[in-house]
């Protein structure tokens, strides 16, 4: 059984789960099935990662904001030109404490998933993310955001806008902000498009997400020429949660359920609450300029481990 | 102070490549501490090699763009612009230092960074090694410190010719240390830049290179350094997309094309052929992203007057 099918097989039972008619024998066949399913896994290969941090059904922006965080107010634009939608946040409250919060918004449905681009930013949705951020730090709020992008949009008015200059521009920015910063990579992270809002004190990873230098596709298009290599891609890339986190690239995974966060989000919403709690409880006793020079010197030396 | 600044008088009579006069020189001693400084930090100046027998001085060049055909040895004469339709042609990164520091001052920045191969891709450190030999250069980019009409200055320049020009670690970990000597010694940094972006070869490592750089830079700016970049054919990915569009001067070479996306990515992508010239320098200049396009030949002049802008000595004093 490879992953679609085994996935497939997952899903059916968690909604067998939810019909109160069935009776105990089928009840302990169906988890027994499960448990089974779920052994198969546990040793998941990089592009069967890739498969689960794009799954429809994964958990996006939006569901972590409600699961995560009260009295949320949206911000919209970057006050220059437009509302990019594949960028999605605000403020709001975690355990009481005003936060500035947001991400790559990839929409649950192919009609969302439309209308915000697939979670594709253009400069604007950068430049948006930049005025959240610099507020944030203005007003002392810390910042969380959740990484989810195929990558930067490559369109005609992305470039004609500045979205090479969007981008640095986040990149120079977050390295210097006197507040907390911490992301969370959810789903995918593919390239420039998911570092400029991941320059922060705390990289976490969730352990079926993905953060690579460009999507498999484009990472086998470039060296092979060839964009269907995109599977042998994965495993040569070392882009799962495990491998980065062995290179000193990120500093935590949060674990999922078996098969993938979709089976279970309440369980992985916890424990990305707990998280939080940690590291606000670590920040607590810094100072801005603290803050900001943690992050910086973490960049600084983000590649010491293999050297 | 003492021994490099004598070594370097002595070789400044001897180097005749770029032909351009030192101007009278009106700066003051360098402190000394800015010294100590760079000489921990850089190699002497390279020795002027005794011109060798070049057999492709008289070798055929081919414009790309017109057909002229020209000899090496004027094309280098000429940077490599073609004379007949000014094309700007590719040239090499060690070539484009001779050609813009005043002869003999220019000395290379120490920064060993072994091979490293992350990914363990597959012939990857041999890949390099040959590119070593065969370009003489140790990585994607050459940096140092050099001087432009007698105004010190730390100058990186990047090599196409070396894998693209494509930033992994050290490519990365050079134009980070460039910025932070630059900022020890109060010096400009000048960055010449020529890329196709991150280099797919070290994967995740290679993306973290653009924050680390724009983190150096925005440290530096911050500081009051003064960054100028000069984008050259091409400027592409993650380069493009960090240190790179984060200078306080902008100057682009004519027809470079910079841009994040590549433009046939960015065709499959809309489903629509490109506008003529889309990411060229000149289509940047209109859409407000490069302060000005200069053409080779008067790129060190312009460099000059830039630096002499910034002198932080003409300040004026109230």
């Amino acid at each position: 059984m490879n992953i679609r099918e085994i996935d497939e097989r997952m899903s059916a039972i968690d909604d067998a789960r939810k019909n109160d008619g069935l009776d105990p024998a089928e009840i302990s066949r169906l988890e027994a099935e499960y448990a089974e399913l779920a052994k198969a896994c546990e040793n998941l290969t990089a592009h069967d990662k890739v498969f689960l941090a794009r799954h429809r059904k994964r958990p996006k922006i939006d569901d972590y904001i409600n699961a995560l965080f009260e009295d949320f107010f949206i911000q919209r634009g970057d006050f220059l030109s437009k509302e990019d939608k594949s960028i999605f946040g605000g403020i709001a409250r975690f355990h009481g404490i005003p936060v500035t919060v947001l991400g790559h918004r990839k929409g649950h449905n192919i009609t969302e998933s439309m209308e915000f681009n697939f979670g594709m930013p253009e400069p604007e949705g950068y430049r948006k993310a930049l005025r959240m951020m610099k507020q944030a730090e203005k007003f002392g709020r810390p910042i969380i955001t959740f990484i989810d992008t195929p990558g930067a949009y490559p369109g005609l008015e992305a470039e004609e806008h500045g979205q090479s200059n969007a981008i640095s521009m986040n990149l120079a920015e977050m390295s210097a902000l006197r507040t907390p910063v911490i992301s969370i990579v959810t789903g995918e992270g593919s390239s420039g498009g998911a570092l400029a809002i991941g320059v922060a004190n705390r990289v976490y990873m969730l352990e079926n997400a993905v953060y690579s230098v460009l999507s498999p596709e484009g990472f086998a298009s470039i060296l092979w020429k060839d964009g269907n290599r995109a599977a042998e891609a994965c495993d040569l890339m070392k882009l799962t949660a495990e491998d980065l986190l062995k290179y000193g690239v990120i500093d935590g995974i949060i674990p999922e359920p078996a098969g993938g966060i979709h089976h279970d989000p309440e369980t992985v919403y916890k424990s990305i609450e707990r998280m939080i709690i940690k590291e606000f409880n670590r920040f607590k006793w810094m100072s801005p300029s603290d803050i900001a020079k943690e992050r910086y010197e973490k960049f600084r030396n983000i590649d010491m481990k293999v050297r | 102070m003492g021994l490099f600044k004598h070594k370097k008088k002595n070789k400044e009579t001897a180097v005749q490549e770029t032909g351009s006069k030192a101007s009278a020189k009106v700066i003051t001693e360098p402190e000394a501490d800015m010294d100590e400084v760079l000489n921990a930090v850089l190699e002497a100046p390279e020795q002027a090699k005794k011109k060798a027998p070049d057999p492709q001085a008289t070798e055929t060049f081919t414009c790309s763009e017109c057909g002229s055909q020209h000899l090496i040895r004027d094309m280098r004469k000429v940077l490599y612009v073609c004379p007949e339709c000014g094309k700007h042609h590719k040239i090499s990164a060690r070539r484009r230092m001779r050609n813009l520091v005043d002869p003999g001052t220019f000395r290379k920045l120490r920064v060993p960074v072994p091979v490293l191969n992350p990914l363990e891709y597959p012939e990857y450190e041999e890949k390099i090694q040959a590119l070593q030999e065969k370009t003489g250069m140790d990585e994607g980019v050459l940096a140092g410190v050099g001087e432009l009409e007698g105004r010190k200055a730390v100058i990186v320049i990047m090599g196409s010719e070396f894998l693209m020009g494509s930033m992994g670690i050290a490519v990365g970990e050079k134009v980070t240390r460039a910025f932070e000597i630059a900022e020890k010694a109060k010096l400009p940094v000048i960055i010449f830049t020529a890329s196709g972006g991150a280099r797919m070869q070290e994967g995740i490592l290679s993306l973290m290179q653009m924050a680390k750089t724009s983190a150096a830079v925005k440290r530096f700016s911050s500081n009051g350094g003064l960054y100028i970049a000069v984008l050259t054919h091409p400027t592409t990915g993650g380069v493009s997309a960090s240190f790179a569009t984060l200078a306080d001067i902008t100057l682009a070479e004519p027809g470079a094309l910079i841009g994040f996306a590549g433009p046939r990515v960015i065709e499959q992508t809309i489903g629509q052929k490109l506008p003529e010239g889309f990411q060229r320098a000149e289509y940047l200049e209109t859409h407000g992203f490069v302060d000005e396009i200069v053409k080779r030949q008067d790129l060190r002049q312009e460099l000059a007057k830039l630096l002499l802008l910034h002198d932080q000595k003409r300040r004026p004093t109230l």
